[in-house]
């Protein structure tokens, strides 16, 4: 009975087993600063080179393109605020989506403040961008349009190709916020029109604090972080080795795992998890596109309960959850991604995600299918709304 | 976040349901903020002995429910009213901040329902004596 199923790998992930051995070494015996010229140094140097080839090999980039972060919300202010700064004397307008995550919505609200022109642009009820609402919007003072690969909430695929293309066509710089998605969806950065792309290696079984961003090829950015000049300048600060070394093997893992169709079982997993809880519990919505959708993906609205209870009472029962209600966010606004899809707020609040990782089984799956109904109907018979006769 | 009590009156509530011909009923809160409260009593002279809750909301908006149901349970309407939101947190070992109107609706729930038990009341002998003055004319 006290089986325990993490569910919330949109959240983080666990660090592999291969990528913690091979980060061990870099906090102790191979403990040299990287910009040293000793032979400490020199050997941290060559693992950083190794490490940054790997992370590139993964979405197909230069190595000299991929610059090593603090995590992923550091990447996005980077890449937004290094536009904005770097090309300022070209215009103030930045476009981006009413469902980024806060790391993009907030850095763009703040050079709001600071003078900038910012176009939130809406979505459609699977949070789908509108192009012909991009094409609209892009203006001869644009400089900027960043829009996520895939949603952290309702986990669907944004048409990065077509917004990409008609950034391109506009000579506008394309910023995407791929956290949910590197790792988990083939990326080519040569095919795909990309200029800057966020990732996170705590969202792949890579430690935390470890992020990068990618930077196309004469993409010029403004650094956050001045100081030593490490990072090509952009990111100043002793690199976080060992934690780097970890986001390069957990790229290599991930690689392995895409070229070997490994999603394909978690999105299967994933399939029979939703088509599961339709045929068990009704009252109930998919947020988010059915199939435009991270593998790993699904996320409900049940209606006349709320998420936060649920969550907690699937805690109780060893199932890792999360949900973008109001009590879970600490304001009295359900998320605004939910809000941003059309949902009214009593639907929003009684939303719950729950995301399969690579080590996710059948008898996982049972189990929350198993005990997902009966949670929810304990609520319902405690809740005045949604009474019949 | 949430103190044990918390969590032990969300997992296994008390006074959950409804009061069929209940004499007061009292509905507070909203579905659009996330949280409804409905509180049920059965009232005999002037004290209430039983209640039940129905309520939509967070772990903190059903362990309130709970508690402010047990502390009014026996006590008369006057002893009732006089129960505050500080008394149902305090009792609930504290709430985290952002969770404080939760307890908020504990207290307006069980005094709406009292008020609908007096409005009720008054209506029925408002009823009552017009009836006489019909039975008069």
């Amino acid at each position: 009975m006290s089986r325990s199923v993490y569910l919330d790998h949109s959240a983080t992930t666990p660090v592999d087993h291969d990528v913690l051995e091979a980060m061990m070494p870099y906090f102790t015996s191979d403990f040299g600063n990287p910009n040293s010229l000793h032979a400490w140094g020199r050997k941290a140097r060559k693992t950083l080179d190794e490490a940054r080839n790997q992370v590139a090999q993964l979405i197909n980039a230069d190595p000299t393109e991929v610059i090593f972060t603090g995590g992923g919300s550091e990447a996005d202010n980077l890449a937004i605020k290094g536009i904005a700064y770097a090309r300022k004397d070209r215009g103030h307008h930045i476009i981006t989506s009413a469902i980024e995550h806060h790391a993009v919505l907030d850095a763009c609200k703040w050079l709001g403040k600071e003078g900038f022109d910012i176009t939130i642009l809406p979505v459609d009820k699977y949070g789908i961008v509108r192009l012909d609402e991009l094409e609209r919007a892009i203006r001869p003072d644009t400089i900027l349009v960043t829009i996520q690969f895939a949603n952290n909430e309702i986990g669907t695929i944004e048409p990065i190709e077509q917004i990409g293309s008609i950034c391109r066509k506009q000579g506008v710089l394309f910023h995407t916020d791929a956290v949910q998605a590197t790792g988990h969806l083939p990326i080519d950065v040569k095919k795909l029109p990309i200029d800057l792309m966020t990732m996170a290696a705590h969202k792949m079984y890579g430690p935390k604090g470890v992020g990068a961003l990618y930077v196309k090829k004469g993409v010029k950015i403004a650094p956050l972080i001045h100081g030593g000049g490490q990072e090509r300048g952009l990111r100043s600060g002793t690199e976080n080795t060992a934690g780097i070394v970890g986001f390069g093997k957990a790229a290599v893992l991930a690689a392995k795992r895409l070229a070997n169709n490994e999603n394909e079982n978690e999105k299967r997993l994933r399939d029979r998890l939703i088509d599961g809880i339709f045929e068990r519990i009704d009252d109930v919505i998919l947020t988010g596109h059915r199939t435009d959708r991270l593998p790993f993906h699904t996320s409900f609205c049940f209606h006349y309960i709320e998420g936060e209870s649920m969550l907690l009472r699937l805690d109780a029962l060893g199932i890792g959850a999360s949900s973008g209600s109001a009590c879970t966010s600490g304001s009295l606004e359900p998320s605004h991604v939910l809000l941003a899809i059309g949902l009214p707020h009593e639907i929003a609040h009684g939303s719950l995600r729950l995301t399969l990782g690579k080590d996710t089984s059948d008898e996982d799956i049972d189990y929350v299918l198993e005990n997902l109904p009966k949670v929810v109907e304990s609520l319902r018979a405690m809740s005045p709304l949604g009474k019949r006769g | 976040m949430y103190s044990q009590k918390v969590i032990d009156l969300f997992m296994n509530p008390k006074n959950v349901g409804r009061i069929d011909n209940a004499d007061g009923v009292g509905e507070v809160g909203n579905p659009v903020c996330g949280d409804v409260m409905k509180i049920y009593l059965k009232i005999e002279n002037d004290r209430i002995v039983d209640v039940k809750f129905e309520t939509f909301g967070c772990a903190a908006a059903i362990a309130t429910s709970s508690m402010v149901t047990e502390m009014v349970k026996g006590k008369t309407l006057d002893e009732a009213l006089k129960v505050t939101n500080k008394d149902v947190a305090e009792a609930l070992d504290g709430l985290p901040p952002q969770k404080l109107h939760c307890s908020l609706l504990a207290e307006e729930g069980i005094k709406a329902a009292i008020e609908d038990y007096l409005a009720k009341k008054s209506n029925a002998k408002q009823e009552e004596s017009e009836a006489k003055q019909c039975a008069k004319a």
